[in-house]
């Protein structure tokens, strides 16, 4: 018993010491009064101002998902419904977008629709300098479009999982009753997908919601979401008080849809059969198909533009191609204090999510074994482990600086102060990979294996983690993912010694000049390459539609 | 359309029903090639084994999809699908959702479905095959009624001899993708084409022989012993050729050997193995050099056998068919 009771006051203990403390600790003197508004609250929802905050946050995480639900509904039915040569490849590069970086994304569709972009260079070589220019940034139309491009994939993972495992007897029986294609989509193909639908809006929409980086470096001064007017409060404004008030009022909406989400979930748990998906290809190939097929490779090709843009910009230079930025990367022609040879701050990065994956592989699976235990309340349980996900970054960080720099956990001046923020944010995507797979191992095997003499830890060894094996792989990629890429808690917990490249990118945006920008490019290109290559090269080994969402 | 598992009639319907593509050949109805037609213009019903009863309607949602998209007025859709309820024993249950539903009360919602949009033909695919076999026997009778009154034109799958028997009026024989054999049930277990549809048809006393004499009275030569045949020697058979000799185990008579010699007509026998089956008992006989197994009606004499007794089979010339 004593290893189940580890088992459960090891992710609860890491909650309560790292998630809970340090947001005790800063909501605290957010609403301790002192040099702070004694009633923060009143100021937040007396204020036109930030009442327009929220609201604004709200509206364009909604025009966000159905943006998304949109862009992913046809590469999700690609999937699920049709066998084509590269198929394998085609769904590793539709899942890219989203473990990259926010601040990736954003220099993406810099790269692809900025004043310098990749579009407008191509319209002026064909128009002359007096001809059409695509001018979005810093307008709520290329927030979207990030939103759409960074969020499609949970979308198409989540439905095109389900819905392969949709039984064709449906569409198959709705066609001999005299239903055509649409007919049969809207009657009974659509009504039977609702659960996955409804879950990856959910998803969605909180992703949005608690949308930074994009929001950040696309949205100019014009657009703020909650995240970033909590980071503008906490650095550049002090003002602590309005900015706790406004995490709380953030972390009221997502735990509100995270419940929801979690709920959705555990009813529509399907056991796992780990029998190869019937053969639910069409068998006729028509013109039609064909054509059907083609527009949607074409837009899944356009949708992954930005990073296509991101890798030409960041190698052209004065007109031409040339590795300019790289090099200026590595030279410190300033003599800056702050110069920080890139391949440490690579190095920095790729050892902080390591760390961060180890970290978050233990917790995140302890959690996932605690949930699916408890049964009937394990949506509950579920969303509060989720809860770290809905969180303000930045409040977190600022969290992690004012409790952690004295006793009872003393992490000033260390690197691990850093390491476990990524954790933090990197464990839930761990539950989610591997919590399915937990939910569908058939009980019996567990049992067999106990009756033929084998005690829990062999049990475990024997049974259980060869089953869970790919999730867990699954789970590990998404936590380093994570880490490569996070930036809000990051930004306030770098110091110069250990900066990440997220944060790189950022100080390089925020100095004027085009050699900056080219480097703040060449850097998000070699992040972009880091990832993929971690991600693509872990791809090969997963399940079909296991683990993930 | 009875066969093994993998012999092809799940294909064949799905071909049918447009479904899947033709490599060659054609589909004809009434005289009509369907080569062109949509699945879902075609007319024609399909009944899934799994059944895929659509889960967010409830039962009249089901029964009436057809006719919805018929485009059918929503009275003469209400009138028709409590008319069908009615029929499949089911009146009243418009209102459940379909997990709510026993496996037959499934299974017979997803046939008033299929019936609902009165299709010019209607293939069921092993329909009965989920089901335990005291209710599979009482539907089958029930869907044979059902199918005859509406007078639906029904193609039925099944790899279940009884099942067969029980709803067809003529069966087609399939192996390998191909028919094999194609009659009246009658006539199928008269004269079965091969030695796979006589085992199909449960026919287990099937043993190789040599025939003796063509003209005449024929016999043959086999494991058991010289047997007289009363019907038809097989086409192209001659005077010592190798045939397959069925012997039908309810046509033989077993008494208790009296003692002495043995009947001219008659065979000796020993008893190896004797298994109760309620109505009859199954008994295994040792013969000369083979085997026979026999089904014994309970009331019959010969029923009271133990095993290891010696018996007298008498097996009369109606009771042993040829086979090439």
């Amino acid at each position: 018993m004593t290893a189940n009771r580890l088992l459960v006051i090891g992710p609860v203990a890491f909650l309560a010491a790292f998630f809970l403390y340090p947001l005790a600790a800063i909501l605290g003197r957010s609403f301790g009064g002192g040099e702070f508004s004694p009633d923060p609250f009143g100021v937040v929802l007396g204020d036109p101002y930030y009442l327009g905050r929220i609201w604004f946050t709200v509206w364009q995480a909604a025009v966000s998902t159905v943006l998304t639900l949109i862009v992913g509904l046809p590469v999700a039915y690609l999937f699920a419904r049709h066998e084509f040569p590269g198929k394998t490849v085609l769904k590793a590069l539709t899942t890219l977008p989203f473990i990259m970086p926010t601040i990736v994304v954003a220099m993406g569709f810099i790269a692809l629709l900025g004043p310098q972009g990749l579009v407008n260079t191509a319209l002026t070589g064909v128009f002359g300098d007096g001809g059409p220019q695509v001018r979005v940034t810093n307008t709520l139309t290329i927030i979207f479009m990030a939103h759409a491009f960074y969020n499609y994939a949970i979308v198409v993972r989540i439905v095109s999982a389900f819905w392969s495992n949709l039984s064709p007897r449906f569409g198959e029986s709705a066609a001999m009753l005299g239903a055509g294609r649409i007919r049969t989509f809207t009657h009974v193909t659509l009504p039977l997908l609702m659960p996955s639908l409804l879950s990856s809006a959910v998803l969605v929409f909180v992703f949005s919601f608690t949308s930074f980086g994009v929001v950040l470096v696309l949205g100019g001064p014009r657009f703020a979401t909650l995240e970033v007017s909590i980071y503008e409060l906490t650095v550049k404004l002090f003002r602590l008080d309005v900015a706790g008030a406004l995490a709380l009022v953030q972390l009221a909406f997502t735990s509100a849809f995270l419940l929801v989400y979690t709920r959705l979930q555990a009813q529509s748990a399907v056991p796992i059969t780990f029998v190869p998906v019937d053969a639910v290809t069409r068998q006729r190939r028509g013109f039609r198909d064909v054509a059907v097929l083609a527009a949607i490779v074409v837009g899944l090709l356009v949708v992954l533009s930005p990073l296509v843009a991101l890798v030409e910009r960041a190698v052209s230079s004065g007109g031409g191609y040339s590795l300019t930025h790289f090099v200026g990367l590595f030279t410190d022609d300033r003599g800056s204090y702050f110069y920080l040879s890139p391949l440490m701050v690579i190095w920095n990065s790729i050892r902080f999510a390591l760390a961060s994956m180890v970290i978050a592989l233990a917790v995140g699976t302890a959690a996932s074994y605690v949930i699916v235990r408890r049964r009937g309340r394990s949506g509950v349980v579920d969303a509060l482990f989720m809860a770290p996900l809905g969180v303000s970054a930045v409040t977190l960080g600022f969290g992690f600086l004012v409790a952690f720099n004295r006793a009872p956990i003393d992490l000033r001046g260390s690197w691990l102060i850093l390491v476990i923020a990524h954790s933090l944010v990197a464990y839930p995507f761990v539950i989610r990979s591997v919590l399915p797979v937990l939910r569908g191992m058939p009980p019996h095997l567990k049992e067999s294996a106990a009756l033929l003499g084998a005690n829990p830890l062999n049990v475990f060894v024997h049974v259980e983690l060869p089953i869970i094996a790919r999730a867990l792989l699954v789970g590990a990629t998404f936590a380093f993912a994570v880490s490569m890429g996070e930036f809000g808690a990051s930004l306030l917990l770098v110091r110069p010694e250990f900066t990440t490249i997220p944060v790189a990118i950022f100080r390089l945006l925020g100095q004027p000049g085009e050699s900056n920008l080219g480097q703040a490019l060449a850097m998000s290109t070699l992040l972009m390459a880091v990832v993929t290559v971690g991600f693509v090269a872990i791809e090969r080994f997963r399940y079909r539609n296991v683990g993930g969402f | 359309m009875l066969g093994p598992s993998g012999c092809g009639k799940s294909t064949l319907l799905r071909l049918i029903s447009g479904l899947e593509t033709l490599d060659s050949g054609a589909v004809l109805f009434d005289g009509k090639s369907q080569e062109a037609v949509a699945p879902h213009m075609r007319g024609f019903g399909l009944m899934f084994q799994d059944l895929a009863l659509f889960p967010h309607m409830d039962v009249q949602g089901n029964v009436g999809f057809g006719m919805r998209m018929q485009r059918r007025s929503s009275d003469a859709i209400h009138r028709r699908v409590d008319e069908l309820l009615e029929l499949v024993g089911l009146a009243g249950y418009g209102r459940r959702k379909v997990h709510e539903l026993s496996g037959g009360e499934r299974q017979r919602v997803a046939l008033a479905r299929s019936l609902a949009p009165e299709p010019k033909l209607l293939m069921l695919d092993e329909p009965l095959g989920s089901l335990d076999r005291v209710l599979r026997e009482s539907l089958q009778v029930q869907v044979r009624s059902i199918l005859k009154e509406v007078g639906v034109t029904a193609i039925y799958v099944t790899h279940d001899k009884d099942e067969a028997f029980a709803i067809a009026d003529a069966i087609v024989f399939m192996d390998g993708g191909l028919v094999v054999q194609a009659g009246t049930p009658e006539a199928l277990f008269r004269a079965p084409a091969s030695e796979l549809v006589a085992r199909s048809l449960g026919m287990r006393n099937i043993l190789p022989g040599r025939l003796v004499q063509a003209e005449g009275v024929a016999q043959v030569e086999c494991a058991i012993g010289m047997l007289a045949i009363g019907g038809g020697v097989p086409v192209g058979v001659s005077s010592g050729g190798d045939v397959l000799v069925l012997i039908d185990e309810r046509g033989v008579t077993v008494t208790i050997a009296q003692g002495g010699e043995v009947p001219a007509d008659a065979l000796a026998g020993v008893v190896v193995a004797r298994e109760f089956r309620g109505g009859e008992s199954e008994l295994r006989v040792r013969v000369g050099n083979g085997e026979l197994i026999c089904a014994v009606a309970q009331r019959d004499a010969g029923a009271d056998v133990e095993v290891g007794d010696d018996v007298t089979v008498v097996l009369p010339l109606g009771a042993v068919t040829l086979l090439r």
